[in-house]
């Protein structure tokens, strides 16, 4: 059997959604974005709701989304996303929409915005990607970098006297009586991959009856931004970051 | 004709609803109106005042310095407002405490009594329609029955129970005025 | 039909307008000299009626982005504020320009810098016309001088905002915001469908069908050469707008030696000036600008032509007088009268100081 054989669609146990263009991503190699950019195109997907999806990108690493998923996008100023989502859903209440967000975008310079989008319980889903380090402009400190963590602009390490605490989100949203979901993933192996991508996939059913709001958490690595091997920030992930985010659900009602 | 009217006092007096009620009142009977509060903390309980232009013809400057009628109900207004009367024009005030007249010689001047009246009678809450009574006794622009027929049409129809008393107070207005 | 005449206040007649010209949504945050827009419509429920969404934001910076996502759908959307809380939308619009998309956005100017005075001033000319946000753009300005007009711009921006993909602005100011005036009511107009809108308006983020590729909204092109030509594009289009869309009215200007050059409220007064001036025998006319940008330019270089001298009346210290200076060319004195922080200039000081600073 030569490779072309082999290739043959009936052959292939695992295509690549259609909904992911050919655009080659700009992601580090190992970074998680590349990974939960296909659970999301495979949700919409499977769910056949391509025609009736509006996604709003951030700043941030994922800046550039929109080249990735075949979908209508709007790209947000830093941190707005959750306002910008808020007018697309009021005005278009039958389509699913969703904010795709970093740490520095969505609990930093959006935290107002994020905040107040989950207590008006605005009916649409965040994915909040929590890699603990603004990644785009070179690594700088967000406001989830771990205590001691090292960053460029905590180049001794986060210093929790001076910058303050690592900022729990989550925590701060799912007692929200306007939030339904809130749920902290990873997707560092295959089986996190794949609760990660029924979080997502619970998160846009949600948006169907139209009862409140969804936050997806992935607690996520940055190798490049940590300066490690892909390998070895999964290590580290599960070493340091999820003691202080754990993984599951905050809130499912 | 044009009209540039001021009417002044404490907030809560009913000052920019008496000139509202007047400025409805005469767009009701085809004239051109302007009606500009000063607006802001001082509604709450200082000093209100509104400017109220009735006119034939379109409104320019709905911003005035001198009035064809100023209309005072405290000492703070009379003592600011005095002045902006136009010469030969009509200052009304309030001589409920006044402590220092008017003293042009220039301008027409009427007194009422209304808020004692008001407040001896109970009908504090028409006191402003009083004033207007008086204010169309001197100024027959528009007439009581114009007044009473804008109230009905912009007081929503649970309200129209107070509409025999705001006429009363219509009347009585007109009955107390007295020239200097 | 009989036509439906109102006594309201400038903010009043915004909201009615907004309604009935089949607005899809409005986004607030509370100011004063301008609440009475949210409070308007929250009262008048149009969501009930027309559809109309209607939403008090956490900040005027939320606001402007619920706009920002609004307009990106292809929709009908607004917001309103005061100096300073247009200030806060200037990121917000920025955006909005340099995405191409269409909104309205009211000021009802109060006086500043900073927290400054809630009464009225006109001292967010340069803010409103010279850009206000980072990079180049422009704004379709219009100044409303009466409690008709601000109903009527309503409409108006719209159909400008959406012919040229371009934000607009109505630059209103406490007085013409507070004032009451008799004002018709347009009729109502009914919003466009979502079927509509995917056929006007091919650009919209309204879900991504088979047979067209994914609409993107996006101020961003990290590529130079591309974002030059975005930049030129945008370029050309003002300039469109400056020959086509100039709006502006002349008042005694035939016959007269001097000429009033004010915007809004202060064209109000001016008016009266005028009216003044004319009883004591000087000549003198009134230029109002309706568009603030485009400024009307032309019009003012011919008056240069004829005219002795200008005077150029606001509530600031200045602003608009540069844009008149730059139209008159050094041929004609132009020269400035403005009161600050919130006061209003009565017809009596503009008289006075035209006969000090222009005539002869």
């Amino acid at each position: 059997m030569d490779i072309k054989e082999i290739m043959k669609p009936e052959n292939q146990v695992k295509a690549k959604s259609k909904l992911l263009t050919d655009v080659p991503m700009h992601y580090c190699p190992g970074c998680s974005h590349g990974v939960v950019h296909k659970l999301i195109a495979e949700v919409i997907e499977e769910m056949g709701i391509q025609e009736n999806t509006v996604a709003v990108s951030p700043v941030g690493c994922a800046v550039f989304a929109y080249n990735y998923i075949d979908i209508d996008w709007h790209e947000a100023a830093h941190g707005r996303a959750p306002a910008v989502a808020t007018g697309i859903k009021r005005l278009q209440p039958d389509k699913f929409v969703f904010t795709y967000q970093g740490d520095g975008d969505l609990a930093a310079i959006g935290t107002a915005e994020t905040i107040h989008a989950c207590n008006r319980g605005e009916n649409f889903t965040i994915i909040f990607i929590n890699n603990g380090i603004y990644g785009m402009t070179g690594g700088q400190m967000a406001p989830t970098t771990l205590e001691g963590m090292k960053t460029s602009t905590s180049p001794q390490g986060r210093d929790v006297s001076m910058a303050g605490f690592p900022l729990k989100i989550a925590d701060m949203v799912a007692p929200l009586d306007g939030m339904r979901y809130v749920t902290r993933q990873s997707v560092h192996t295959p089986t996190a991959v794949r609760k990660a991508k029924k979080a997502i996939r619970k998160a846009f059913e949600n948006q169907k009856d139209n009862k409140g709001g969804s936050l997806v958490e992935i607690v996520s690595t940055c190798n490049a931004g940590w300066k490690m091997t892909p390998a070895k920030a999964n290590e580290w992930l599960v070493d340091n970051m999820f003691p202080a985010y754990p993984i599951g659900d905050l809130k499912n009602v | 004709m044009t009209e540039e009217l001021i009417i002044a006092g404490f907030g809560g007096q009913g000052v920019l609803s008496m000139g509202k009620i007047l400025a409805y009142t005469a767009l009701m009977n085809e004239k051109h109106v302007s009606w500009l509060p000063s607006y802001g903390p001082e509604m709450r309980g200082g000093t209100a005042n509104v400017t109220v232009i009735l006119s034939d013809e379109e409104v320019s400057s709905p911003v005035l310095k001198r009035f064809d009628t100023v209309i005072a109900l405290n000492q703070p207004s009379l003592t600011k407002f005095e002045e902006e009367v136009k010469p030969g024009g009509v200052l009304i005030y309030d001589t409920n405490g006044i402590k220092n007249p008017p003293s042009r010689t220039d301008i027409e001047i009427y007194t009422i009594d209304a808020a004692q009246k008001a407040s001896e009678m109970g009908m504090l809450k028409v006191f402003n329609m009083m004033v207007l009574g008086a204010y169309l006794e001197v100024k027959p622009i528009l007439t009581l029955e114009d007044v009473l027929a804008g109230l009905k049409k912009s007081l929503p129809e649970r309200h129209h129970k107070l509409l025999p008393v705001n006429e009363k107070a219509l009347q009585m207005g007109g009955d107390m005025i007295t020239k200097l | 039909m009989k036509e439906d005449i109102r006594l309201l206040k400038g903010n009043e007649a915004i909201a009615m307008a907004a309604i009935r010209c089949g607005c899809d949504g409005y986004f607030g945050y509370p100011i004063t000299p301008q609440s009475e827009i949210m409070e308007t419509l929250m009262a008048e429920q149009p969501w009930e009626d027309t559809g109309m969404v209607v939403l008090q934001a956490e900040s005027e910076v939320a606001a402007i982005n619920m706009v920002y996502g609004g307009a990106g759908c292809g929709k009908k959307v607004m917001t309103s504020s005061s100096s300073p809380g247009i200030s806060l939308k200037q990121e917000g619009i920025s955006y909005i320009a340099g995405a191409e998309l269409p909104c309205l956005i009211v000021n009802v100017v109060r006086g500043g810098p900073g927290l400054g005075t809630i009464q009225p001033s006109q001292a967010d000319y340069f803010q409103a016309v010279k850009g206000g946000g980072h990079g180049d753009y422009k704004l379709i300005v219009l100044a409303p001088n009466s409690v008709q007009e601000m109903a009527d711009f309503v409409d108006l921006g719209f159909e400008l905002g959406f012919k040229y993909r371009n934000p607009v602005m109505i630059l209103s100011d406490g007085i013409i915001g507070q004032m009451m005036e008799r004002v018709v009511l347009p009729p109502q107009k009914k919003r466009l469908t979502e079927a509509e809108i995917e056929e006007k308006y091919l650009w919209a983020t309204t879900g991504k069908k088979n047979n067209r590729k994914q609409n993107v909204i996006t101020s961003l092109e990290l590529d130079s050469e591309s974002m030059e030509a975005n930049n030129l594009r945008f370029q050309e289009k003002y300039q469109v707008m400056q020959e086509e869309e100039v709006r502006y009215e002349e008042y005694m200007s035939d016959d007269a030696d001097y000429m009033l050059v004010a915007f809004g409220s202060c064209a109000r007064i001016c008016h009266k000036a005028v009216e003044l001036a004319r009883e004591q025998g000087i000549k003198v006319g009134l230029l109002r600008p309706i568009t603030l940008f485009p400024f009307p330019k032309k019009q003012i270089a011919e008056l240069a032509e004829n005219k002795k001298g200008f005077l150029t009346v606001e509530m600031n210290a200045g602003q608009m007088v540069e844009d008149v200076r730059l139209a008159v060319c050094g041929k004609k004195p132009v020269e400035f009268f403005g009161r600050l922080g919130g006061i209003v200039p009565t017809p009596d000081e503009v008289l006075e100081a035209l006969k000090t600073k222009v005539v002869q």
